[in-house]
């Protein structure tokens, strides 16, 4: 057992975990951030996208003892209190979901993706969302939510 | 089970010490290869020994022979959008950027990419044989499944693939890699660090068990005025190439003057070969000269039942992405097929 700190949404917790425990487990099981999703458990689906001192990354393949010490933002953290996060809010308006598994890293994801500044077009909004697959299909939905808040000056 | 100790290394002493001490210990850097092959009971390591904090290679440097220097631990994302690739190695920027997705690429680093390991799902199978994962159990892609595999440099033990896009644009370049290990440090022309399968298909390229990658060396010249990476797969991005290509030129009027031509998807490393470079020199820059160079890299081409059509595809990518290199602003996200 190894004895990390993680920084989740602001608040900070202490945890006994084993090498082999993934950032995600440690996430859902231990600090009941369920949030965020486990979909194929081996990175191709980005379920599981989370922040990680401020770039979005997979949970899934992340050991949590390789993470001590940073900053997680989860799904948990985006919104500002009971204020959505413009994302969040663009999502709702946009239908960007169907059964909602997805969402989660979706929106990580995009927040990601905002702030690393490179999407100029929507066709590289769709490139640099590729990460995230949607099994209902509510892909159009999402790619407008973004480019709705992209176009609007981005983030708070 | 399939438990391990899990080591942070302070610097690469520390860690090429450790990995050394222990048959059973391995690197790991993003973990994106390594964390999904550990999960699939495909690798068996009793130590981690985590490289992330060797601060002395989470760097790009200038050289002073006008080269560049990419260190092992910086990431795949900050290599490619760092502004002196971006500027001086477009052709780097774009290979890494056709590969994986944002988020691997933002944990994946320079050094792991080069030691990923194939896509070939018998080798991914336990339940089946492979040469790769128990050499001398057989290879059943050969008679099997084999869409992904290879048309160039196979051996009659193994037909797996090569899955980097970024290491195709790096042995294009003539990129080196630097490597530190119980021996000392030396450095090995790209196009010698990874192997054919021969008759040892388990063994992927020339490091020695507890050899670190500290960093990538790429030449001066970077031919950013006139280049292109092109990669085919079956879905639109995030899925591996069946068929990608980097190409290289420096034009004079309509003239090729110099070229660089590597295949991706198609062997079990990245495919350069000067003498299809060769045929490109001293050429108009046009699709006939670009159709005689894939003849000749593609002459000893051999399919398999299920990928005969790599051999036609590879052909095409080539004109193609030669007639693509001529306006390499053209080219759209995820190198998809431009004019
Ligand atoms: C879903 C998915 C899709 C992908 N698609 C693509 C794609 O389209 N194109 C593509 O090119 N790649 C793709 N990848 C692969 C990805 O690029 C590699 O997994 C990544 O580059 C590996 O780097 P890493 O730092 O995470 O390595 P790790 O997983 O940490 O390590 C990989 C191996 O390298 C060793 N190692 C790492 N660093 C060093 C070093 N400095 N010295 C010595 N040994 C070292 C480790 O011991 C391990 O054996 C994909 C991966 C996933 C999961
Ligand atoms: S759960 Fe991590 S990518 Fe699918
Ligand atoms: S909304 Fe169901 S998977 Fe995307």
């Amino acid at each position: 057992m190894t004895t990390i700190v993680l920084n989740v949404n602001q608040r900070r917790y202490s945890l006994q975990v084993l090498p082999w425990v993934s950032l995600l487990d440690a996430l859902r099981e231990r600090l009941k951030l369920t949030g965020t999703k486990k979909g194929c458990d081996h990175g191709q689906c980005g379920a599981c996208t989370v922040l990680c001192d401020g770039k979005r990354i997979l949970s899934c393949l992340t050991l949590a003892v390789m993470k001590d010490g940073s900053d997680v933002t989860t799904i948990e953290g985006i919104a500002s209190g009971d204020d959505l996060h413009p994302l969040q809010q663009a999502f709702i308006e946009h239908d960007a979901f169907q059964c909602g598994y997805c969402t989660p890293g979706q929106i990580c994801s995009a927040v990601g993706m905002l702030n690393e500044g490179k999407a100029r077009t929507r066709e590289d909004v769709k490139e640099l969302m590729s990460g995230n697959l949607c099994r209902c299909g509510a892909n159009t939905g999402i790619i407008n939510a973004i480019m709705e808040v992209k176009e609007g000056g981005g983030l708070e | 089970m399939n438990n391990f100790e899990y080591k942070q290394a302070t610097d690469a002493i520390d860690a090429t010490d450790a990995v050394a001490a222990s048959e059973d210990a391995m690197f790991i850097a993003g973990g994106t290869n390594l964390v999904d092959l550990w999960k699939y009971n495909l690798v068996h390591p009793k130590l981690l020994v985590d490289i992330n904090h060797l601060h002395n290679h989470k760097h790009i440097t200038e050289l002073e022979n006008g080269g560049l220097r990419l260190g092992a631990l910086v990431t795949n994302a900050d290599t490619a959008y760092h502004p002196l690739v971006e500027e001086r190695y477009p052709l780097l920027s774009k290979a890494i950027l056709a590969g994986a997705s944002p988020q691997i690429r933002n944990m994946a680093t320079n050094g792991g990419n080069l030691l990923q390991r194939t896509r070939c799902y018998y080798f991914y199978d336990p339940d089946v044989p492979c040469n790769k994962r128990e050499p001398g159990s057989g290879c059943p892609a050969m008679e099997g499944y084999n869409r992904i595999h290879a048309i160039l440099g196979a051996s009659d033990q193994c037909i797996a693939v090569f899955p980097s896009d970024m290491c195709v644009a790096l042995a294009a370049l003539g990129a080196v890699v630097n490597v530190s290990g119980n021996n000392g440090e030396r450095s090995i022309p790209f196009t010698d660090f990874h192997r054919l399968p021969g008759d040892a298909p388990d063994i992927d390229n020339h490091l020695h068990h507890g050899d670190l990658i500290t960093s990538i060396d790429l030449p001066v010249r970077g031919f950013a005025q006139n280049y292109s990476y092109l990669k085919l797969r079956d879905r639109h991005s995030y899925a591996f190439a069946l068929v990608s290509v980097a190409t290289a030129l420096e034009l004079d009027g309509g003239i090729i003057r110099d070229a660089r031509l590597a295949l991706g998807g198609v062997a079990h490393k990245p495919w350069r070969m000067h003498e299809a470079e060769s045929v490109l020199i001293g050429r108009t820059a046009d699709e006939a000269t670009f159709a005689a160079a894939a003849e000749v890299i593609l002459a000893d081409a051999k399919g398999f039942k299920y990928n005969n059509f790599k051999i036609e595809l590879a052909r095409r990518a080539i004109i193609r992405n030669g007639m693509m290199a001529l306006n390499p602003e053209t080219q759209l996200p995820g190198a998809q097929p431009s004019a």
